[in-house]
């Protein structure tokens, strides 16, 4: 599997949080959790406008395989959502940490940096899977 | 760690993703399910097969004993090599399993059945057997692969020792042939052509590598999951198992009800079912709406009832979902599905959803 991008945060749910510096966030589901899901097949996707709590559902992926719901990583609102997807949910197969981008948000409080991983320790996570 | 197949290095050679399967190490996948499946329905790919169960029966009366265990009726069988699809049931109509019986001789014939009840398998036919004085050997040893695909059996046709390649490449749909130590049948569970192949462990690498070397993509469980669904072939455990009767899981067409005085395991419990009018329906779903529809979810018929979807996907070949579900007895041809809370729209369509390359549903 390839390098984890350094400039994001990352989850226990295996997502990851890119701060875009005006308040927002971009949220994705990581490569471990994309190839493990196998390949997607549909993406529900909340509306803009949305509220979200953290830890509450917030979009759903399925593959081939199976459903896996995607939680909001944070409070906040949605302010835009990946409407590409729609039509090829593979994006995020091929492309998890870019093309495969999925919500991107308005944080109600800001973002707590200690709620989540950096790469690092996601890296770790993800190694302490594989044993 | 579960039990290996021959092909077990060959998987982690090619990249599988290895799932346990009824205690078996499988491959899921080899890098993506879905080129995987449409390899088989554009070209040709191979699945390792070698978990399912071979049974060789032989012995005076063993016509006699496999009239009696399995619904449909052996007597049917009449040229060399002939298989026969039916399930075997208990005594209150319940499908034990269902398998693949081919006709070798008036004393001999080859069962296939499921890996994930083999051992509850066995142990039923070994039962009933005793009265018949029918030898009931498993053949563990044996590898098996299915080759399927349009370009299956041309591809794989050098893998045959050339003593029986034609022969082979002669066999019609639903035949299968010895061939030397080998077996080969043109049956699948695909919906597509091709070959199920029985050879020695020994051999079983080398015919992989050479499958492989002829361009024939390498499919794991999932595309046959996949495929198996699109062609509405049910898989045990899903559509059917010990408390649903195979009138009530698409099965009838094999049951053999004639002769009428032929009495096989479960006839009187089935029977009293065949004109129920509250016998249910299994029927192919279509979905309308975006989504996926997966097992265990449950079809709301408008006015009359109550469903449960059996084996529910995503098709590749048509881009859409699709499913089998079981559904209460009556005339309609719309109803719809609990998905994740939300009631989604689906048509009942007649299977099978595709066959042979081509959607045979309208989309």
């Amino acid at each position: 599997m390839s390098e984890l991008p350094g400039d994001l945060l990352y989850t226990n749910d295996h997502e990851w949080v890119r701060r875009e510096g005006d308040g927002s966030v971009t949220v994705g589901i990581t490569e471990h959790a994309a190839t493990a899901l196998g390949d997607l097949v549909y993406v529900e996707l909340p509306e803009v406008d949305q509220d979200v709590d953290a830890g509450g559902e917030m979009a759903v992926v399925e593959s081939v395989k199976a459903a896996s719901d995607v939680y909001a990583p944070i409070a906040g609102k949605v302010i835009a959502v990946n409407d590409e997807l729609a039509d090829d949910p593979e994006k995020i197969n091929a492309d998890p940490f870019g093309d495969g981008w999925i919500v991107r948000m308005e944080l109600s409080d800001g973002l707590d940096e200690s709620e989540m991983m950096s790469p690092d320790a996601y890296q770790q996570l993800l190694d302490e899977l594989d044993d | 760690m579960g039990s290996k197949t021959p092909f077990y290095d060959k998987h982690i050679e090619a990249g599988a993703r290895i799932v346990d399967f009824g205690g078996w190490d499988m491959p899921l996948h080899y890098g993506s399910q879905k080129e995987e499946h449409h390899a088989v329905r554009q070209n040709a790919g191979v699945f390792d097969v070698s978990h399912m169960t071979i049974v060789d029966l032989a012995g005076e009366r063993v016509r006699d004993f496999l009239r009696h265990l399995v619904a449909n009726d052996v007597a049917k069988l009449k040229d060399y090599g002939k298989a026969l699809y039916t399930s075997m049931l208990n005594a209150d109509g319940g499908v034990i399993d269902d398998l693949i019986i081919y006709y070798l001789g008036e004393t001999s014939y080859r069962l296939v059945v499921n890996a994930a009840t083999r051992e509850k398998d066995l142990a039923w036919i070994r039962k009933q057997a005793e009265a018949f004085d029918v030898s009931v050997i498993e053949r563990a040893e044996l590898a098996m692969i299915a080759v399927q695909g349009p370009k299956a059996r041309e591809l794989a046709a050098p893998c045959i020792h050339a003593e029986y390649r034609d022969a082979a490449l002669a066999l019609k749909p639903f035949f299968g042939m010895e061939a030397g130590e080998w077996f080969v049948a043109r049956t699948g569970y695909t919906g597509e052509d091709g070959w199920e192949i029985v050879m020695p462990a020994a051999e079983a690498g080398s015919a992989w590598d050479r499958l492989l070397a002829a361009g024939v993509a390498p499919s794991g469980l999932g595309a046959r999951d996949t495929l198996r669904l699109e062609a509405a072939m049910n898989l045990y455990g899903s559509d059917m198992d010990e408390t649903i009767s195979p009138l009530e899981a698409g099965l009838e067409w094999t049951v053999a009800w004639e002769p009428a005085d032929r009495d096989f395991i479960g006839r009187g419990a089935i029977e009293a079912l065949r004109n129920s009018p509250d016998r249910q329906r299994f029927v192919g779903l279509l979905l309308e709406d975006k989504g996926v529809l997966r097992n265990h979810q449950k079809v709301v018929v408008d006015g009359v009832g109550e469903g449960e979807i059996t084996s529910g996907g995503f098709s590749p070949t048509i881009g859409r979902s699709i499913a089998l579900a079981r559904v209460p007895a009556g005339d309609y041809d719309r109803a719809q599905v609990d998905v994740r809370g939300k009631l989604l729209n689906v048509r009942i369509v007649k299977t099978p959803f595709v066959r042979n390359g081509q959607v045979r549903i309208d989309v």
